[in-house]
């Protein structure tokens, strides 16, 4: 990974010396299962606690694990679309400790073979940078519960007089996703997040909303001397519920840093977490008091292989995740970073253009009418793009229209009103309406001469210098032709046939 | 009635479903033995009177409509580490002694619906962990042969019931020989199936990699139509194999003609005491006069099954009981925080065996011991199996003492290890995941014992050989008929 300073990229220093922040993230990500990791309790978010529980994942005894294969499979895909390796062979683990709102005192997850190795997020920053971050790997993990404590006043532990806890998420299937420290600001941070949750929502393995937990994430935040190849002291960040916690949180953490290394003072190893009321982060944990988790596989599960058919498929699938289609829609179709992300980020919207483009062979001017109008009538009527009458050939047969002059801007206008409205083929509603565009000049110079005998005083004022009249001729001119005209002959004849009459 | 309750498994579902008797009159008499003999042996720590009876009113209703039940009526004993919902589930820990279970075992539930009786649960040593069942928490059972012995364990309540005739068969689970070191102490046959063939869903946990449940029974047929009724993949266990289960009773044949017997070269009979080795020796020449060929096969690294299997039961058994903290049910004694009491709750609920193995797994998982304790163990475990499948190729069974000596006295093995060494030859096969049984072979009276003590067979075939392997038995036991030869004096006083 390069070092060096990128744009974008806040200049930090220490004594007049330049730094650069080394970030790595480990992101917790529940998945949108029907049913849990490892019994067939619903996972949904926000019913009534401890309605979705059954011996299995309250940890009866002799109760036994059975995997979810939907889960398994949606981590190789995960995996898939960031490039990464799936093992020929992995398994399950426990990792043990002891924890309240954990039902059998160990966690059932992934140590030494995770299902996915390896593999790169790409991103675009907003002012068109592009950037990669490693991933170390994606392994797959059971959640815990919750717990929630009474009787103080803030709700946290210290003070409270009982405690209750809600294993409706105990079991929930839970992808961690471990990135190399590969990150060198907050804003790339929250871009590689960004990038992730894109990834994740387009193949439907989660819905990765923060503020309900199922995103979950730490950063492991160190600064050394810009160009250096060896690594700060860390420290772990946690306890960031949202994009702009996480933001915040980096900015300061590295700037805490900076201000201790300025002062002569060493980082200490440490997991802190963010107070989002105070805006600082607060220590948690010492690295002294880091558990022997004993990790050995988990004897009630088999290990798993998977088929090589099974794995080109999903590889396959994998081609049209955000990433690649970024990549295509930036390089290939010419598109600014802005408007490529927000094709993709629009559920359907991308597929949307992509379709069109295929019939239109024209991909600025199908961008300009998806960002465009019919973006704004999907705001307007609340139907998607990807679902409205107006089909991606439909819009192909504008984009033709409108390039071959056939019809100008307004009849394209109320055409796709039209068909959002009713359906239909655009070209054949031209045909049999008669819309087609006017470019004939004697036909037009019969509407000019209708706009020149009508608007003497317009007329005057352009002709005594007031340029701008002139897009109101042209508007006279659309108006009487019923939108027939082509603009930019109306123009051209108007300006020739005004001087003409000159002194007439 | 009575006499009903004497025959086998296979005879008194046939006696039910012809309406010789119904479930429900043969249920009564059932449990009125129970009561009337379990006193003196205490193989129960819970007479399931109203289930039992719940239970024969549902199969005499299901037999009325034409219902085919091959174990209608037929009174067995679980052992009380496998859930039976609405009864008390105890694994035989003051952990559990109160826990009410909230659903059902897969093999217990495959039993009801075959029709049987559960009669009562048995007892065990705590959570599955002993050769003797003297660790159990919650009660003591004696050796029907002669009642100041040990039944041997931890199925010491399943082989109790069955030796003592209160129950027709049992459940049992044997981990590193749990079900084969009792049954030949208490004279009776008890088979343990490959490793998933039988589901473990809800058997509570002692060490995951090597428990299985099998059946414990008056003779090879029960044991056979028992296997036959609970085996076969479960959906609940992932361990569980999708294989068919080839009928075991279809193989049980009558002699041993063509058969191989592998005699293990490491299992010197001479360290055994001059009596029992007598018996060993009379049983390699019944097999031969049945038919079979003896051939000499190796197992070099046996000897270090025990010291495997102590590092790797103990591993697994760490981790599968720290659910029991006091959190959610069971035992909790209260404390100042949530650490406190995590500590006073297994501090008081677990006995000195279980929290010996939980530190001894402890220990053998912590970091920078994990390598040269828990994977130097997984890999002696490998080469044990590679040497059964290496000697399995001479021969299509291997024939071998169960135990060492027969049943001993209360408190006799008060050091840990001469008690762990009561598995020796049970043990290996429980690592490699072979099916292995113990069958009734002879007796012996010990100096100044009052009565003969039975003494059992194991035999061991590849995995998945089942059915060769209860065929084998049968012609074994059919040709030797040990088992009717004597009965437990438990059982003469009761007449």
């Amino acid at each position: 990974m390069s070092t060096t300073s990128a744009p974008g990229r806040a200049a930090l220093q220490v004594d007049g010396v330049a730094y650069e922040a080394v970030i790595g993230i480990e992101c917790h990500v529940e998945l949108t299962t029907e049913t849990k990791m490892f019994c067939g309790c619903r996972n949904v978010f926000g019913s009534e606690p401890n309605t979705n529980v059954c011996p299995v994942c309250l940890g009866y005894p002799g109760a036994l694990p059975v995997p979810n294969r939907v889960a398994v499979e949606a981590i190789v895909r995960a995996g898939l679309a960031f490039g990464a390796e799936i093992p020929a062979f992995s398994k399950f683990d426990r990792k043990n400790y002891f924890y309240p709102d954990m039902p059998k005192n160990y966690q059932i997850s992934q140590y030494d073979t995770p299902f996915a190795v390896g593999g790169v997020v790409s991103f675009w920053l907003p002012d068109g940078t592009q950037r990669s971050v490693r991933l170390t790997r994606i392994h797959l993990e059971e959640d815990t519960g919750k717990s929630m404590h009474a009787g103080s006043a803030d709700g946290r532990l210290g003070g409270s007089t009982h405690s209750l806890v809600d294993f409706n998420r105990a079991g929930v299937p839970l992808m961690e996703c471990v990135s190399e420290p590969d990150i060198r600001s907050s804003a790339e941070a929250v871009a590689y997040l960004e990038a992730l949750k894109r990834t994740f929502v387009a193949l439907g393995v989660s819905d990765v909303k923060m503020e309900e937990g199922s995103l979950r994430c730490d950063a492991n935040v160190s600064i050394r001397p810009a160009g250096s190849s060896e690594l700060g002291t860390k420290t772990e960040i946690k306890n960031m519920n949202s994009f702009r916690s996480v933001q915040r949180a980096i900015e300061h953490e590295v700037a805490r840093q900076a201000e201790a290394l300025a002062r002569g003072q060493r980082i200490v190893q440490e997991t802190r977490g963010w107070d989002e009321g105070e805006q600082t982060t607060i220590v948690q944990r010492s690295k002294e008091e880091a558990h022997d988790y004993r990790y050995f596989p988990d004897p009630d599960l088999v290990p798993i292989e998977f088929a090589a058919a099974d794995l080109a498929r999903w590889r396959e699938a994998s081609r049209a995740i955000p990433q690649v289609r970024l990549e295509r829609l930036i390089s290939r179709d010419k598109i600014s970073v802005v408007q490529a992300h927000q094709l993709v980020d629009t559920p359907g919207l991308a597929d949307y253009y992509e379709a069109a483009v295929a019939l239109s062979g024209a991909p600025q001017a199908t961008l300009n009418f998806v960002l465009g109008e019919l973006s704004r009538l999907a705001n307007e009527t609340g139907v998607a793009v990807a679902g409205a009458q107006m089909t991606p050939q439909a819009l192909a047969e504008i984009v033709d229209l409108t390039t071959r002059g056939a019809i100008g801007s307004k009849t394209a206008k109320d055409l796709i009103g039209r068909v959002w409205a009713e359906g239909g083929s655009p070209a054949k509603i031209v045909e049999r309406d008669g819309l087609a565009q006017v470019s004939d000049p004697a036909a037009i110079d019969a509407f000019v001469r209708d706009v020149i005998a009508a608007q003497t005083e317009s007329v005057e004022n352009f002709r005594n210098g007031k340029e701008s009249v002139i897009k109101f001729l042209v508007g006279q001119v659309m108006k009487t032709s019923r939108g027939k005209a082509d603009p930019r002959l109306a123009e051209e004849r108007l300006r020739t046939l005004i001087l003409e009459t000159r002194g007439e | 009635m009575s006499d009903v309750l004497d025959r086998g498994a296979v005879e008194i579902a046939r006696a039910v479903a012809a309406r010789e008797t119904s479930a429900l009159d043969l249920t009564e008499a059932a449990l009125a033995r129970a009561h009337q003999r379990d006193g003196a042996v205490g193989a129960y720590l819970a007479i399931t009177d109203e289930v039992a009876r719940e239970h024969a009113r549902r199969v005499d209703a299901r037999l009325a409509q034409g219902a085919r039940l091959p174990l209608a009526g037929v009174p067995v004993a679980i052992k009380d580490n496998m859930c039976l919902a609405g009864t008390r589930t105890t694994a035989g820990s003051k952990m559990l002694g109160n826990w009410v279970a909230p659903y059902t075992a897969t093999a217990v539930q495959r039993l009801l619906d075959a029709g049987a009786i559960p009669i009562g649960k048995a007892n065990l040593d705590e959570f599955a962990m002993g050769s003797s069942c003297e660790n159990s928490a919650l009660g003591v059972t004696r050796n029907p042969w002669d009642l100041a012995r040990v039944p041997g364990g931890s199925s010491g309540g399943s082989v109790a019931a069955v030796a003592s005739g209160t129950a027709t068969f049992a459940l049992g689970s044997d981990t590193g020989g749990s079900i084969r070191e009792p049954a030949a102490f208490c004279g009776v046959v008890g088979f343990k199936p490959t490793y998933g063939r039988v589901s473990r869903y809800g058997l509570i946990a002692f060490a995951s990699s090597l428990d299985q449940i099998g059946p414990i029974a008056k003779s090879v047929e029960d044991a056979a139509l028992v296997y036959e009724t609970i085996a076969g993949v479960d959906a609940a266990d992932a361990t569980t194999v999708a294989r068919p289960v080839e009928t075991a009773r279809g193989a049980l044949r009558d002699d041993l003609a063509g058969v191989r017997v592998g005699i293990v070269r490491e299992f010197d009979l001479a360290h055994l005491d001059p009596e029992v080795r007598a018996v060993y020796e009379q049983a390699y020449r019944d097999l031969e006069k049945l038919g079979a060929e003896l051939v000499e096969v190796a197992l070099p690294t046996a000897d270090y099954g025990v010291a495997t299997y102590y590092l790797i039961a103990p591993a697994e058994c760490s981790s599968n009981l720290a659910r029991f903290d006091g959190m959610r049910y069971g035992l909790r004694v209260e404390a100042a925080d949530v650490g406190a009491t995590y500590e006073a709750t297994r501090a008081a609920g677990f006995g000195d065996e279980v929290k010996r193995r939980i530190l001894i797994g402890t220990y053998a998982l912590s970091s920078g011991y994990y390598d040269a304790y828990y994977v130097r163990a997984q890999k002696a475990r490998t080469l044990i199996a590679l040497d059964f499948r290496t000697a399995f190729e001479r021969c299509d069974v291997i024939a071998c003492p169960a135990a060492s000596s027969p049943a001993f006295e209360f408190n006799a093995k008060s050091d840990p290890v001469s008690m762990y060494l009561m598995d020796y030859y049970t043990i290996p096969m429980s690592l490699a995941g072979l099916p292995s049984l113990s069958v009734p072979c002879g007796y012996v009276t010990p100096e100044g014992g009052r009565t003969p003590l039975p003494l059992g067979l194991e035999l061991t075939t590849p995995l998945f050989a089942e059915a060769a392997l209860l065929g084998i038995a049968h012609a074994y036991e059919v040709g030797t008929r040990h088992a009717q030869k004597q009965a437990p004096p438990a059982l003469e006083a009761a007449r």
